[in-house]
């Protein structure tokens, strides 16, 4: 079984994100960064299949030199081989990174002399939100997609996958030949911290390389924007036990008791 | 909440820990009228509190560090805001069970119990731990875990109680308001603006951890330290740790050799690191609280310097490796150009003070310092010198020597460091115009503070085989020392010695009250004839030491102070707290105006001869004088004063004569075995066999001059600080007198003989019993040394009043061993008692 899951490294959230004087990106002096919640949750399940179904799990991305630590990062999680297609850093739209993630697939493939059972997607990045790249890709290979997947059943037997979505009032479930793309929504797993051995088995991990040309897509950026701030009224009820009565209160007041 | 005051007595700017603390102290003392502000919300604004580890091993080499740490410790206790977990250092190395021996020395010094332990000593004490990798540990149980952001919450709130506070969260300081007063260099606090309006005050206290520094240049002030990251993880849960259903039931432990500490906090372990690469910032690069993801001083963890950490605590503790990363930090704390706390008030800005670069550990302790330095003039609880803000000279505020002496001590916060050890960054920041010639003779230098001085010369390496001297046999007791410092003492008492003494902290000061303030701040009369000299303590209002220096009495309205490198800074700021303010005393700082040559040995008189016309007779140039003369055609003033017990004088020459001055002394002297000398025989041999005093050694405002043998027979008529409290004490007597101690056998119980090194060794009765005065000061060694001509290796301390008798016999402990010694002096000399060789 091979499986291929996609990340994207972004800011951390949680704290106000500045943005650059000129409103071309955003301002990192004090920033972490991860991934999104979706790519987790994709890149926990590829490591749950790996330990279901045998076989190894595969992790890329696109981006600078410094998103080394998101691919390590999935690698202190159990996933065995990594690949980073690096840009100099400047945004690449949707278009443009589709392409370039679907050629890293197919020479992926073709190296391996067999297809991806499964390449997973996060729903949407963290940052831009374009809900596309996987789309694109899965179009581009020729292959089935669905996205917002929250239950994934692999059926190496029958080279088939079902895949379970949740809709208002109850759920999708869809089945599908593989070689398969999906997108992952968050909810879909649990997943797991790293490791300190994770973490010190991580550096030994070698990452693949790829060098891409920047490419023009048809989207590009006009300005960043900071929202504007949300003003947020707390109320202290008080500590312990004492709050209990106020806590009701509110709860009354809400008519949800 | 209350609107927003306009005015106050005192503003403090921080409520961590340490601003916390100090509101509540001051409640306590009788302070009203303050305000708390913080730019974070409250009970956790975003400081280093809010991440601490929030442990306390109360044992370290520093007797400031480690009685503030257990004074601290039991303020937590006694607000029930403690656990008292245990903790143990375990080694690695052979290096390390040696450092633990000298631990056991400190926790013997300053009663605190602890005892070395075997690895299956630790295991038993923490069954998880992989004791085949150590070879032993130190278990101190009194090591405590505390609640700091919950003690800072009940100190604060019991000052608002009060009446006496007012809090205000959220509130970020703009700029720090100042005036100017007729002082040099220095001006007055007023105000704070804040982003919700200015409030006028008297007092502004910065106790704003990583942030002091900035706060403090708003005001034209200096608080020096930097940001540095301190890295953790925590790490689990493990069932082991869950299990316990508790915050803490395992001893911490400190991997000492790795640098790294793990410490049980509920089901996970946190691990903490102080051995990666010393990670700096700038103030300015800090994220507000809005930008930070957790907190501001929680920055993002940086993976790979935490690394080879983990690889090491995985072989002590194999569990941890299983265990999920959940939460890791680059955490920061504040570091200082030398490692000690910023406390008191700063020296460019009148009643502006700082409480900074001070750890949860010690946080409630130095608040206590600081608020009782506000309340009485100087603290009680503790002698502050090596705290005190003021002690930084110009060079060591800027932030290349902070940076930089941040990044050279970082590796050293759990490292094994010599109590002599030198600083390699950032040196020659201060030298003598006479470089030249002592680099010429093969100076080794060691600095105080930033200035460079001789320890020894190399060209005297001869002088080691004349005197039948020797290498020592351990190597820790050979580190930081040569053989030729023994040599050049000899021989400066056989023949003569020339000592460079630049790093002679000079002052004037002038005008029509300059005789009478200098009086003021003198316990000895100084209004003496032209020509004399003084030598004095200055005390604290509460009749303990803050200074002993040298006053000289140059002209009707001179008076030229000199003091040591190591209280430059602190004297002069002592001086401007309490010069007049009427324009009735110029001050003036003249110390790299001048170059003093010391120069000693019986053939000091015949050499110096050679070089004037003087008359230099006990006559013509008798003890304690100051006399305008030529030297080598150079004009001089020579001062005949001697801090090694031997004849001779101090020479002070106009900055680029010196060498001239030194060039002829020294050819001159060169028939009479005079050798260029080092700061080992002026600072430690020289004047521990004369059993001579030194500020921050023997001399403390712990201690006042009856205990330390400096008290005349006679009380000046004239006021001065602590006139009342000396008063007291020579009414009471002394409840401890400073001794001289020799050792009087050094072999230890390898057979090895052993040189205790310099300060804090206790001295204990034979049968090893702690020592105690009626004060309940413990007796310590305050400094240690050879004595090549009394014969001995001498120790000098304080001994209850009762104890200090010539003769008796004591136990001094060293390296977990015990040494006898006897008593050879009670404020008096061990050598040449009679000063024979003074007068000679």
């Amino acid at each position: 079984m091979r499986v291929l899951v996609c990340v994207k490294r972004v800011p951390a959230p949680g704290a106000k994100i500045n943005i650059t004087a000129d409103g071309q990106d955003v301002d990192a002096a004090h920033l972490g960064f991860t991934v999104s919640p979706h790519e987790e949750c994709g890149v926990e399940e590829a490591v749950q299949l790996v330990e279901k179904h045998g076989g190894e799990a595969t992790v890329l991305t696109l981006g600078p030199g410094d998103a080394d630590e998101q691919l390590r990062y999935a690698a202190s999680l159990g996933v065995q081989q990594a690949v980073l297609l690096q840009t100099d850093g400047t945004p690449w739209d949707p278009q443009a990174t589709a392409r370039a993630i679907t050629t890293a697939i197919v020479d992926l493939e073709s190296e391996n002399g067999e297809p991806f059972d499964l390449v997973l997607f996060g729903n949407e990045s963290a940052d831009s939100g374009g809900f596309q790249v996987g789309v694109r890709v899965a179009h581009a290979l020729e292959r089935p997609m669905v996205n917002a997947i929250k239950g994934i059943e692999l059926d190496l037997d029958n080279a088939s996958v079902t895949a379970k979505r949740e809709i208002d009032g109850g759920r999708e479930i869809y089945e599908m030949a593989t070689p398969a793309v999906l997108g992952v929504k968050e909810g879909i797993n649990l997943p797991r911290y790293p490791t300190m051995r994770g973490r010190l088995a991580s550096k030994k991990v070698e990452v693949k390389v790829v060098e891409v040309d920047p490419e023009t897509g048809d989207q590009t950026r006009v300005t960043l924007q900071q929202p504007p701030e949300q003003v947020s009224n707390t109320v202290h009820l008080g500590d312990g036990p004492a709050a209990a009565s106020a806590v009701v209160d509110v709860l009354d007041e809400l008519g949800v008791l | 909440m209350s609107d927003f005051p306009t005015s106050a007595k005192v503003v403090v700017i921080g409520a961590g820990i340490v601003g916390n603390c100090l509101v509540g102290h001051l409640s306590d003392l009788g302070w009203t009228d303050m305000v708390l502000i913080d730019k974070g919300p409250l009970p956790n604004p975003g400081g280093s509190t809010g991440h601490a580890s929030n442990f306390i091993f109360p044992v370290d080499h520093n007797k400031e560090m480690a009685l503030l740490g257990v004074q601290s410790a039991n303020q937590y206790r006694d607000m029930d805001r403690s656990v008292d977990s245990g903790g143990i250092e375990v080694a690695r190395t052979e290096e390390r069970m040696q450092e633990l021996t000298r631990r056991m020395t400190s926790a013997t010094a300053w009663g605190v119990d602890a005892k070395l332990v075997t690895p299956a000593e630790v295991k038993e004490l923490v069954p998880f731990i992989n004791e085949d990798v150590i070879l032993g540990g130190f278990y101190c149980p009194t090591v405590s875990v505390v609640d700091s952001l919950d003690t800072g919450t009940i100190m604060r709130t019991k000052a608002q109680d009060a009446g006496d506070l007012q809090v205000f969260a959220n509130t970020e300081v703009l700029d720090v308001l100042t005036e100017d007063i007729p002082v040099p260099g220095k001006t007055k606090v007023t105000g704070v603006v804040t982003d919700r309006g200015t409030i006028e005050c008297e007092y502004v206290v910065v106790a704003c951890g990583v942030w002091s520094n900035r706060v403090a240049n708003m005001a034209g002030a200096y608080i020096p330290l930097v940001p540095a990251v301190h890295q953790m993880a925590d790490v689990g849960p493990m069932d082991v740790l869950a299990e316990t259903n508790t915050e803490i039931a395992y001893p911490i432990v400190r991997d000492m050799d790795t640098f790294c500490y793990e410490r049980q906090a509920a089901g996970s372990m946190e691990v903490g690191s102080y051995g990666h690469r010393a990670i700096l910032h700038h103030p300015d690069e800090i994220p507000s609280n809005e930008e930070a993801a957790l907190s501001p001083t929680e920055m993002p963890f940086t993976q790979d310097d935490f690394d080879p950490q983990m690889e090491t605590a995985i072989e002590l503790m194999d569990m941890l490796g299983d265990a999920e990363i959940k939460y890791a930090i680059n955490g920061l704390l504040s570091l200082t150009p030398d490692a000690m706390p910023c406390l008191g008030e700063v020296p460019e800005v009148s009643n502006l003070w700082s409480a900074a670069a001070v750890w949860v550990k010690e946080g409630p302790g130095m608040a206590q310092v600081v608020a009782e330095w506000m309340t009485y003039g100087y603290p009680r609880v503790i002698d502050p010198h090596a705290s005190d803000v003021s002690r930084f000279y110009q060079d060591e505020k800027s932030d290349e020597h902070i940076w930089a002496r941040a990044d050279e001590h970082f590796i050293k916060t759990y490292g094994i460091v010599h109590p002599s050890e030198q600083w390699n960054s950032r040196r020659d920041l201060k030298v003598s115009s006479l470089k030249a010639q002592t680099d010429a003779a093969g100076a080794y230098y060691y600095t105080a503070r930033v200035w460079e001085r001789p320890h020894w010369y190399e060209t005297n390496a001869d002088l080691v085989e004349r005197y039948g001297l020797s290498e020592r046999e351990a190597e820790w007791d050979n580190r930081w020392w040569s053989p030729i410092i023994d040599a050049e003492h000899m021989n400066l008492r056989e023949n003569a010695g020339m000592i460079d003494l630049t790093a002679f902290q000079i002052m004037d000061l002038t005008g029509p009250g300059a005789v009478a303030f200098a009086e003021y701040l003198s316990v000895n009369k100084v209004d003496k004839p032209v020509g004399t000299s003084t030598y004095t303590p200055w005390l604290t209002p509460d009749g303990g030491f803050h200074s002993d220096l040298t006053m000289l009495r140059l002209g009707e309205e001179h008076i030229r102070v000199v003091t040591g490198a190591f209280d430059g800074g602190r004297d002069e700021h002592w001086i401007k707290t309490y010069m007049p303010q009427d324009g009735s005393v110029t001050f003036q700082n003249r110390t790299e105006d001048f170059v003093t040559i010391g120069l000693w040995g019986p053939n000091a008189p015949a050499i110096l001869g050679k070089l004037t016309d003087a008359d230099l007779t006990q006559e013509g140039s008798p003890y304690g004088s100051v006399r305008s003369i030529q030297v080598a055609g150079v004009d001089v003033d020579i001062f005949r004063i001697s801090y090694v017990g031997d004849t001779g004088w101090e020479i002070y020459i106009p900055w680029a004569d010196a060498p001239a001055v030194w060039d002829a002394i020294a050819e001159a002297g060169q028939e009479y075995g005079c050798r260029p000398t080092g700061a080992g025989v002026y600072s430690v041999g020289g004047r521990l066999e004369k059993g001579y005093r030194l500020m921050g050694a023997e001399l403390e405002s712990e201690y006042n001059p009856v205990e330390a043998g400096l008290a005349r027979p006679k009380v000046k008529a004239a006021d001065f600080i602590g006139k009342e409290a000396y008063l007291k004490a020579r009414e009471e007597g002394p409840a401890a007198l400073v001794c001289t101690l020799k050792i009087d056998d050094q072999t230890d119980s390898q057979g090895q003989k052993r040189f205790i090194q310099a300060g804090n060794a206790p001295i204990l009765t034979v049968d090893g019993e702690r020592i105690l005065d009626s004060h309940g000061r413990c007796s310590v060694v305050t400094t240690a040394g050879n004595g090549p001509s009394y014969g001995a290796y001498l120790c000098m301390g304080y001994l209850p009043v009762e104890m200090a008798e010539i003769g008796n016999e004591f136990k001094i402990m060293y390296m977990n061993e015990l040494y006898p010694a006897t008593v050879v002096a009670t404020t008096g000399s061990a050598f040449d008692p009679d000063d024979s060789r003074l007068k000679a």
